[in-house]
């Protein structure tokens, strides 16, 4: 088994623990675990934003990088770039259609789309594996992020995930399927609202008792880890990745 | 925030900030919010069916719209032919000039009003007092936003935004001037101030001998109109009148009678988590001896066939104005729905307000940013509506600009004003990630100047370092890491 890592830019650039984590997790199930390095951007915040032409060539380059036949899968530890691909970069091709400029951007993307799988569907759907052997003595509560909850339907992979993981107490976050208030661009445009929800998402983390919170996005974590940083709370952010990676010879802290 | 910043959203954001900061409005938001959320979320999973019904829902109304002129025809021919007058309102104008005249000819200076969400639309009430008639409200929550001098913050308890104290306050102080005056000693405890609106209103339905309705649907095979509602107020404007004056969007109509039994399942469900609510009237034309003995049915467009001449936008037509979007909303939860700048408010507001209205207003241009596309109003509604992928749509029309249809002629949109800076951004971006090596460049710029980088930003980045601490940047970006452990050779390598 040979995938490619859709790292996501901002893992990329400023979460690589969470990119070294995937290829720690993933070698040592015995996949082929291949970067390759023209990757960019899927585009999402351009689309998000209103600019879904300016998201098209951003698409088909992704899809010049990872439409490869030598990979067998696409893998991203990211549940909102994810759901870029897998659902909007049809709707991108059959807008493209309408708008009467041909077939030609759906035919494009057509071959990434099916092949593409957020981590937690890779190790549970195409891995067929739960326990991944992680060792992380910790207390964790989960937020599922949106896009991972709705539009991939991620569902209680990633919870079945860590209640394998050796040492680590899973406990539920109240309100979990609330939005964290990220995003995207929303948390610069609405900026009172987004920390509004951000604070909220904080306080019911808190409330757990928890000393990590845990999500498959870096992007949201981003947000939620930034208010935790600035109120001064004991709960950390950590990815899902990290957290899976993690081994008794070689713990995560 | 003001208009000018990186990303400027004046609209929206201002009256939000306002809304976050008042902490009686918050409290009264989250628990009503939240108390309609969980009970909707229980009625709903009592029925098996509930995804069939929901696209039942959804194809019927799509169907309704894709042959909507011919559906009207036949519904005006219905409505005419038990007995009914059909007019036909191009925008709210029009609508307020035929109400008004109608009004008029029976000699009449106030009418009694079944809450209804067209007529707010169009400011029926405003344009009816400027011609010396007064409007009464019958609703309960519209009464207290009456009688309060206040606007609707919600589409199905429009005082979502008042708790009891402050309800008691309203009816104490304004009552009088009104009608019958709220009862000596009136309190907050829920049954007495019900009490107080009854006998208040009491007096207003055996006096009016003018109704005016919205309706939830219009069924063209029978000319047969539905209110659904849960108080009883409607069921006494609808029948105790001698002229009934219904005021109905043109996206009310189903095709045939057996259609309600789709949505007099979901729309309760979804609304007021009833499994039937208390009453729904129906009407067909005029009866002798029995109810009004004059009905008019105002059929408004005001933007509608506008909207429907966009293929994304349309979807939004199939609302059934349950406003359970609302409900489940975080935005709307803290924000509040007076933020929305419209009689609808919320997820459905959003992509509902810019589309009858355009976008060149201030708010109007906002209300598609006015969501950080979670998907839960997508997820309850029961119509479908995948509002994510509208606001998406209205905000490429924002920046973009682009054709839209305007009073049925095709014009062109420039890009809205305040996105000239996020537009060069954007474009920046996409130059960057067109090139992996220049991508790399800054990233690796990034990463030697981080000790150099600030806690907070300046300017728009403010929007962010205000309440949230930046991300550290790490000493090197993945890729780097990855080159030094994994060799060079790498497929689809683009530099």
């Amino acid at each position: 088994m040979r995938v490619a890592l859709f790292l996501t830019c901002v893992n990329d650039t400023l979460y690589p623990d969470t990119g070294r984590a995937v290829v720690k997790l993933l070698t040592r199930l015995g996949v082929e675990v291949d970067f390759p390095m023209a990757q960019t951007c899927c585009g999402q915040a351009h689309y998000n934003t209103g600019y879904r032409h300016q998201a098209e060539p951003l698409a088909r380059h992704f899809s010049d990088v990872f439409g490869s036949d030598a990979y067998d899968a696409i893998v991203t530890p990211s549940g909102s770039c994810g759901a870029m691909v897998r659902e909007l970069y049809p709707r991108m091709g059959e807008r493209a259609r309408a708008e009467g400029r041909g077939g030609g951007l759906a035919r494009k993307l057509a071959p990434v789309v099916p092949k593409t799988y957020e981590l937690s569907e890779f190790l549970v759907d195409v891995l067929g594996v739960t326990d991944v052997g992680a060792y992380y003595p910790h207390k964790v509560t989960y937020h599922p992020t949106c896009h991972g909850l709705r539009p991939l339907a991620l569902g209680e992979r990633p919870t079945r995930l860590l209640r394998a993981v050796r040492g680590l107490e899973l406990v539920e976050l109240p309100g979990a399927e609330e939005c964290c208030g990220f995003g995207g661009t929303f948390a610069l445009k609405n900026p009172d609202v987004s920390a509004a929800m951000g604070m909220d998402k904080v306080r019911h983390a808190e409330s757990t008792g928890a000393e990590v919170l845990c999500a498959a996005d870096n992007s949201c974590l981003m947000h939620i880890g930034g208010t935790m940083a600035r109120l001064r709370s004991g709960v950390r952010p950590v990815h899902l990745a990290e957290i899976l990676a993690s081994t008794e010879e070689e713990t995560l802290s | 925030m003001s208009g000018g910043t990186f990303v400027g959203m004046p609209a929206f954001p201002e009256a939000a900030h306002a809304a976050v900061g008042d902490r009686t409005l918050r409290a009264n938001l989250r628990h009503a919010t939240h108390t309609i959320r969980d009970k909707r979320a229980k009625a709903v999973a009592e029925l098996a069916d509930w995804a069939e019904l929901r696209e039942a829902g959804k194809r019927i109304k799509d169907h309704t719209l894709r042959h909507l002129d011919r559906y009207l025809v036949q519904l005006e021919e219905s409505v005419v032919r038990a007995g009914g007058t059909v007019h036909w309102a191009v925008d709210a104008d029009e609508a307020n000039r035929i109400v008004a005249d109608l009004v008029k000819a029976t000699g009449e200076r106030e009418v009694v009003k079944v809450k209804s969400m067209a007529t707010q639309e169009i400011g029926l009430n405003e344009a009816l007092e400027a011609e010396g008639i007064h409007a009464y409200e019958t609703d309960l929550a519209e009464l207290i936003v009456q009688l309060g001098e206040d606007r609707p913050s919600h589409i199905l308890v429009p005082a979502i935004h008042r708790n009891r104290g402050e309800i008691r306050d309203i009816f104490r102080e304004k009552m009088g001037s009104w009608g019958r005056p709220a009862p000596e000693g009136l309190t907050d405890v829920p049954a007495e101030l019900a009490e107080a609106a009854r006998l208040h209103l009491r007096e207003k339905f055996l006096r009016a001998k003018v109704g005016v309705s919205g309706a939830n649907f219009m069924v063209a095979e029978t000319g047969t109109l539905v209110v659904v509602e849960s108080e009883g107020n409607g069921r006494m404007c609808l029948t105790l009148p001698e002229t009934l004056i219904s005021v109905v969007g043109i996206e009310k109509v189903v095709p045939a009678w057996r259609d309600l039994e789709v949505f007099l399942q979901t729309l309760p469900r979804s609304s007021t988590a009833e499994r039937m609510n208390p009453y729904t009237s129906m009407w067909t034309g005029t009866t002798d001896q029995d109810g009004p003995s004059a009905f008019h049915l105002v059929l408004l467009d005001n933007g509608r066939t506008d909207t429907l001449a966009d293929e994304v936008g349309r979807q939004a037509l199939r609302c059934i104005r349950c406003s359970a979007c609302l409900n489940v909303c975080p935005v709307y939860e803290r924000a509040g729905g007076h933020a929305y700048g419209s009689v609808y408010p919320g997820p459905i507001g959003a992509i509902l307000s810019p589309q009858l209205r355009g976008t060149r207003s201030e708010i109007d241009a906002s209300l598609p940013y006015a969501s950080s596309l979670c998907g839960a109003c997508y997820e309850v509604c029961p119509v479908a509506i995948d509002i994510p992928e509208v606001l998406v749509h209205l905000r490429e029309r924002v920046v973009q600009g682009g054709e839209v249809t305007r009073r049925g002629v095709k014009v062109t949109l420039k890009p809205a004003k305040g996105h000239a800076a996020e537009r060069a951004a954007m474009r920046a971006a996409g130059l960057a990630f067109a090139r992996p090596g220049v991508l790399r460049l800054g990233q690796r710029l990034a990463s030697r100047t981080r000790r150099l980088h600030p806690r907070t930003l300046p300017g728009p980045g403010r929007a962010w370092s205000a309440t949230r601490d930046l991300p550290k940047v790490p000493a090197e970006p993945f890729r780097d890491w990855w080159q030094r452990t994994h060799g060079t050779a790498t497929e689809g390598d683009g530099e």
